[in-house]
């Protein structure tokens, strides 16, 4: 489309200060703002520097483009915008209509200013539609960038978070594993206690699962490399919480556990563990008794 | 594409030190876990000993690669003029050996690496790349 | 040149690993050793090797020579403070150290010498 033929610049920059007012007051109007943490002062700023900055940018040029410079500016500003209000807890579709919102107040400046120009007003309706929605799906991209960047953190945390290793007896670890194991996170779980085995001198360590769903081929053996990088340590590791589903599939997959102590319940582990470092649980009442 | 690439002689047991020094400095830079750089020095060491005592001493070529900014990686190039090696897939097999090793140097190397490639020609000389990535 | 030192600990050695490991120390180290546990008739040998960021296929093989070497001298070897990263990648490598026995640190190591000689075993692969 022609600049020098485009009358939408001169409108809005000329209106820009009724435009503002109207499209504010549409906002508050419509409570969409109030879905996340926002304050009503926060939005009349955000939409007087948007504004400011879209009539500044008009005079250059009507077409968006994510990587013409001259876009720069208000790019920034929205992906900013756009996180600001992912962590405010807006939708994605919330943020998008922070942008539509402002075709309303436009669209009316311009049918006042080209009353009398049908085929201006066409144009000029055309080109700021086909702009805002340009943005505003702008802001649906950078929000979903912004989440992922969030779940990936998250699932990050949850890695380290799934893997508390607990001392149940001086020298005696458990690591008790809940949920699928990938090769990933058998990678932090191993580090985590091997690293534990270190810094407490234990010797012995129960690792316990009955939270994990399945036992397939790689996860028996990450299993095994986990016990013979303990053995190399010089720490002994007992396996506890078979199913027996699972202990029928370890059988089916032809997987060797022969050179590792396994149990069937974390208490039948940790006394073999208690036996191993010879100590042994003796009941006082019964003693009392005779 | 990769900047700033080294190049290192591996003729003595020293060698073998600085060219595990030197991949250390680069890993750690790159963020690699303490795991993962464990693992690229240790498939360093076993490469530069092979350069060092099948192929008489050769050199090493230490990359830094870059490709996007959540792909970053160590890429090692070991060179030698030595005797060459007739039968790749046997030297690739665990427990193999000429020398006085366990046999494990370059089948090692390659399970601790992400990427692996040999060539060899008798008479002519050796070269293995490997590439571990972050 | 470098030498790897010797501490004498009642009837056992204690070698500690502390610099980065090349061939002529580790040869050097196993004439050292071995005669040093002839020279002080020890009946075991703990190496250290919590400061050593790699174990490769030769280091591992220089630990299964001294824990041999040792055995025929009547002496037994415990290998003590491998760290995990070191343990993960010797996995991932398919190096077991067999015939090596293992310890968490240098106290676990000795206890475990200590049962072992009042047992009076004979040296082989115990567990």
């Amino acid at each position: 489309m022609n600049r020098l033929a485009s009358r939408l610049p001169a409108i809005v920059e000329q209106h820009q200060r009724e435009i503002l007012a109207e499209w504010v007051r549409l906002q508050l109007e419509s409570g969409n703002w109030r879905a996340g943490r926002l304050q009503e002062s926060q939005l009349r700023d955000e939409s007087q520097k948007f504004i400011g900055l879209l009539a500044g940018t008009l005079q250059n040029t009507v077409q968006f483009d994510a990587r013409n410079a001259q876009w720069a500016e208000l790019r920034e500003f929205l992906s900013e915008l756009s996180r600001s209000r992912a962590t405010q807890g807006f939708s994605p579709s919330q943020v998008a209509t922070f942008v539509f919102s402002l075709k309303q107040p436009i669209f009316g400046r311009l049918r006042l200013a080209l009353a009398k120009e049908p085929e201006a007003l066409a144009d000029a309706m055309w080109e700021i539609n086909t702009l805002l929605d340009a943005l505003g799906l702008y802001t649906t991209e950078v929000y979903q960038q912004a989440r992922e960047a969030v779940i990936s953190r998250q699932q990050e945390e949850l890695i380290e978070l799934s893997t508390p290793v607990v001392e149940l007896w001086p020298g005696i670890l458990a690591l008790p594993l809940i949920g699928t194991l990938d090769s990933e996170r058998t990678q932090v779980v191993m580090e985590t206690l091997l690293q534990r085995l270190v810094a407490t001198g234990s010797s012995i360590a129960v690792i316990d699962i009955t939270g994990v769903p399945t036992v397939d081929t790689l996860v028996a053996q990450h299993l095994l490399k986990t016990v013979s990088a303990a053995q190399l340590m010089g720490a002994d590791c007992i396996i506890s919480g078979i199913r027996p589903q699972i202990a029928q599939t370890i059988v089916h997959l032809g997987i060797d556990l022969s050179a590792v102590a396994t149990k069937a319940s974390l208490s039948d582990a940790f006394a073999l563990a208690l036996k191993r470092r010879g100590l042994a649980v003796t009941s006082s009442t019964a003693a009392a008794r005779g | 594409m990769s900047i700033e690439p080294t190049t290192l002689p591996v003729r003595s047991g020293e060698d073998v030190v600085k060219v595990r020094q030197a991949v250390r400095t680069l890993a750690m830079d790159l963020g690699f876990s303490l795991v993962d750089q464990t693992k690229v020095i240790t498939a360093a060491s076993e490469l530069a000993r092979n350069t060092l005592t099948y192929g008489g001493g050769g050199e090493v070529r230490i990359e830094r690669l870059n490709q996007g900014p959540k792909r970053s990686g160590v890429r090692l190039t070991f060179e030698d003029r030595g005797p060459g090696i007739a039968n790749i897939e046997l030297a690739l097999t665990d427990g193999y050996t000429t020398g006085t090793g366990l046999g494990l140097g370059l089948n090692g190397a390659r399970k601790l690496s992400h990427e692996f490639d040999i060539w060899s020609q008798p008479g002519v000389g050796t070269r293995v790349t490997i590439t571990r990535w972050k | 040149m470098d030498r790897v030192p010797i501490l004498r600990l009642g009837d056992c050695l204690l070698v500690t690993v502390q610099v980065d490991m090349h061939d002529e120390l580790a040869m050097s180290l196993q004439d050292d050793l071995t005669n040093k546990i002839v020279a002080t008739k020890a009946r075991g040998v703990l190496i250290d090797i919590s400061a050593l960021e790699m174990v490769d296929s030769f280091i591992g093989r220089m630990l299964g020579n001294i824990a041999s070497m040792s055995r025929i001298l009547d002496a037994q070897t415990v290998v003590v403070g491998m760290q995990p990263a070191v343990a993960i990648t010797l996995v991932e490598l398919g190096l077991s150290l067999p015939g090596i026995r293992t310890a968490l640190n240098v106290d676990a190591g000795l206890a475990l010498l200590r049962r072992a000689l009042d047992r009076g075993d004979e040296g082989g692969y115990v567990d």
